[in-house]
């Protein structure tokens, strides 16, 4: 009896065979997307592998840009993305705060989150040349680290406010109200509660967003990224080089480049995104592993 | 408010001190509601309720559900504030200020400790959950918040099962032992008044008892509000009760007049003899 009562009829067949052709077209499709970011991974280390020394590191370049290294642009790369973060996280992180613990659900609250929404999507030259009208010459800052960074943190701002405010909505309602039954202000509930649950997950944005404002050139082009200059930043009025330009300048503008050059900026480039996104990765298991309700 | 002082409230047999003492303490109001209605959207859930809270009473609410009893627990929290959707009229006085128009609602919920039927145990230790009251208001002292901690779950009686791990997270606790932090955290504000809605939902019967032992005693210091669906638990533990039934209060009165089918209202006979809700 039991036996039977288990039996696979006909329509259990059929229906397990089809369930396992549309995992396998999955898999397929899954394959054939991480084949080209094989492929580029692959190239950049074979080509650009041979380049990439202590030397090369840090050192200036040299002979118009055709030999040495690429530290001032390493340097040039940090100090735009520190002084961009510096800006946008804070903002970021209370504009979020208000949208998710304090805006009344009304129909200006509902339009500055279109309206973020829209940002995030405006095209990079856009914002590049936004920097230049406000930055570079309503404020006058000149073409400095200061116009770029704060180029690359409003254009950065949008996805910083999108996973501040995830993590904080991930945070139940049932908590705050548990404080706030206590007699907590707001500020109070989300400075011992939310804030203390959500940093996991401001923390993982933030560092996605480092990686991706590591790669942006059109930016910080024409606001404070130089073509050229072998010297170190002082100061964020100084213009800087940049890897991001330095790759497209070396491997677009300047002639009779040795071609293990570009390439092996490009590695130290997706090197240095690579690492950042193992590190937002990694901080992630190790928080998901740390359930707390 | 004649009766008030005439009637004989029907005495536990433990936890009273003296009768006399108790006489004088109830002369006074701590809540007195007034023609309050709630709606949600404009759907009336609890219309023209009006009825006196007296100081260091256990004042019952029954009701099946959906008859609006949480609802008037929010409403004298003033609860309704974050959501929009709920909206109160009438007045609350407390201690004769009008809470609906009160300003500092911190103050008053500082005051009135809840413990809602779900129960929250925050993401943080055991410890912070209970001593996280202390510090709103100021307390640092370590000794003392060990103190208060320790009393506040002890009364809760859940203190011989955490007292080894009180670091662990308040949320990974038992659905009832959650329960009964909850309680220790509305007891650690020192509260003037209780509000209990449907305390005893997740937890064993055995501890239920202690904890209503524990409610006895506490009723010569603070006012108790306890909604319950367990009909004998009113019976066990209020002075008064009040019966709510689809959103309006049908009965107020002594428990024992409840129960001993001395009432106005042929619906709240039917309801404590069981015979619907
Ligand atoms: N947040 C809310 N939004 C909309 N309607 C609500 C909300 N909370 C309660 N209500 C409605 O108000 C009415 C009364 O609900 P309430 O929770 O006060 O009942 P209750 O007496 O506590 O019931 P129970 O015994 O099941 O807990 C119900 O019809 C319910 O649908
Ligand atoms: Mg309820």
């Amino acid at each position: 009896m039991a036996d039977s009562m288990f039996k696979a009829t006909q329509q259990n067949v059929s229906d397990e065979h089809r369930d396992f052709l549309v995992q396998l077209l999955f898999f397929g499709m899954t394959v054939l997307l991480i084949i080209p970011v094989i492929i580029i991974l692959c190239m950049l280390m074979w080509k650009g592998g041979p380049a990439i020394s202590w030397e090369f590191l840090f050192s200036e370049p040299t002979n118009g840009m055709t030999a040495g290294g690429i530290f001032p642009a390493l340097v040039g790369t940090v100090w735009l993305v520190t002084v961009a973060l510096l800006v946008s996280v804070p903002l970021g992180v209370a504009a979020a705060l208000y949208l998710s613990e304090y805006a009344p659900d009304n129909w200006l609250t509902r339009f500055i989150n279109l309206a973020i929404i829209n940002l995030a999507g405006v095209p990079s030259i856009v914002h590049a040349l936004f920097g230049v009208g406000a930055f570079v010459l309503f404020f006058e800052f000149g073409t400095s680290i200061l116009a770029a960074s704060l180029t690359l943190a409003i254009m950065t701002l949008p996805v910083v406010i999108v996973a501040t405010r995830e993590s904080l909505q991930a945070v139940p309602l049932a908590f705050r109200e548990a404080c706030w039954n206590m007699g907590a202000t707001r500020w109070q509930t989300i400075r011992r509660v939310v804030l203390p649950n959500a940093v996991s997950g401001i923390l993982t944005g933030v560092i996605l967003e480092v990686s991706r404002t590591t790669g942006e050139t059109a930016p910080i082009m024409f606001t404070g990224a130089a073509f050229f200059l072998p010297f170190l930043p002082e100061s964020v009025f100084d213009q800087t080089m940049a890897l991001s330009l330095h790759l497209f300048v070396v491997a677009t503008q300047v002639p009779n480049v040795p071609e293990h050059l570009p390439y092996g900026v490009a590695l130290v480039l997706i090197g240095m995104v690579l690492l950042m996104n193992a590190l937002s990765i990694g901080l992630r298991m190790y928080l998901r592993g740390q359930k707390k309700w | 408010m004649v009766e008030q002082a005439a009637t004989q409230a029907p005495e536990a047999p433990s936890g009273l001190s003296s009768s006399a003492h108790r006489d004088t303490t109830r002369a006074s109001n701590k809540l007195e509601v007034r023609d309050l209605n709630i709606s949600y959207g404009g759907v009336s859930a609890l219309r023209d309720v009006s009825l006196d809270i007296r100081e260091h009473e256990i004042f019952g609410i029954i009701g099946p559900a959906n008859s609006g009893k949480t609802s008037f627990l929010k409403a004298i929290n003033r609860m309704d504030m974050f959501n929009k959707n709920m909206q109160v009229t009438g007045e609350v006085l407390y201690d004769g200020h009008n809470t609906r128009t009160l300003r500092n609602v911190y103050a008053l919920r500082s005051r009135i400790g809840v413990v809602f039927p779900l129960p929250v145990g925050l993401p943080m230790s055991v410890y912070d959950n209970v001593a996280m009251s202390p510090r709103l208001r100021g307390i640092k002292n370590k000794a003392d918040l060990d103190e208060i901690v320790e009393r506040c779950l002890t009364r809760a009686a859940l203190w011989d099962e955490v007292k080894d791990r009180l670091t662990t997270l308040g949320s990974l606790l038992s659905g009832g032992q959650q329960q009964r932090l909850t309680i220790a955290r509305a007891l650690s504000q020192e509260p003037e008044v209780l509000m209990l809605d449907e305390f005893s939902i997740a937890v064993d019967p055995v501890t239920t008892m202690r904890i209503e032992d524990i409610l006895k005693e506490l009723r010569n210091e603070i006012t108790i509000v306890l909604v319950t669906n367990l009909v004998q638990q009113a019976r066990r533990l209020a002075d008064r009760t009040a019966f709510f039934l689809m959103g309006d209060c049908v009965e107020i009165g002594e428990t024992e007049d409840l129960f001993s089918g001395n009432v106005t209202d042929q619906r709240t006979s039917d309801y404590i003899a069981g015979r619907f809700g």
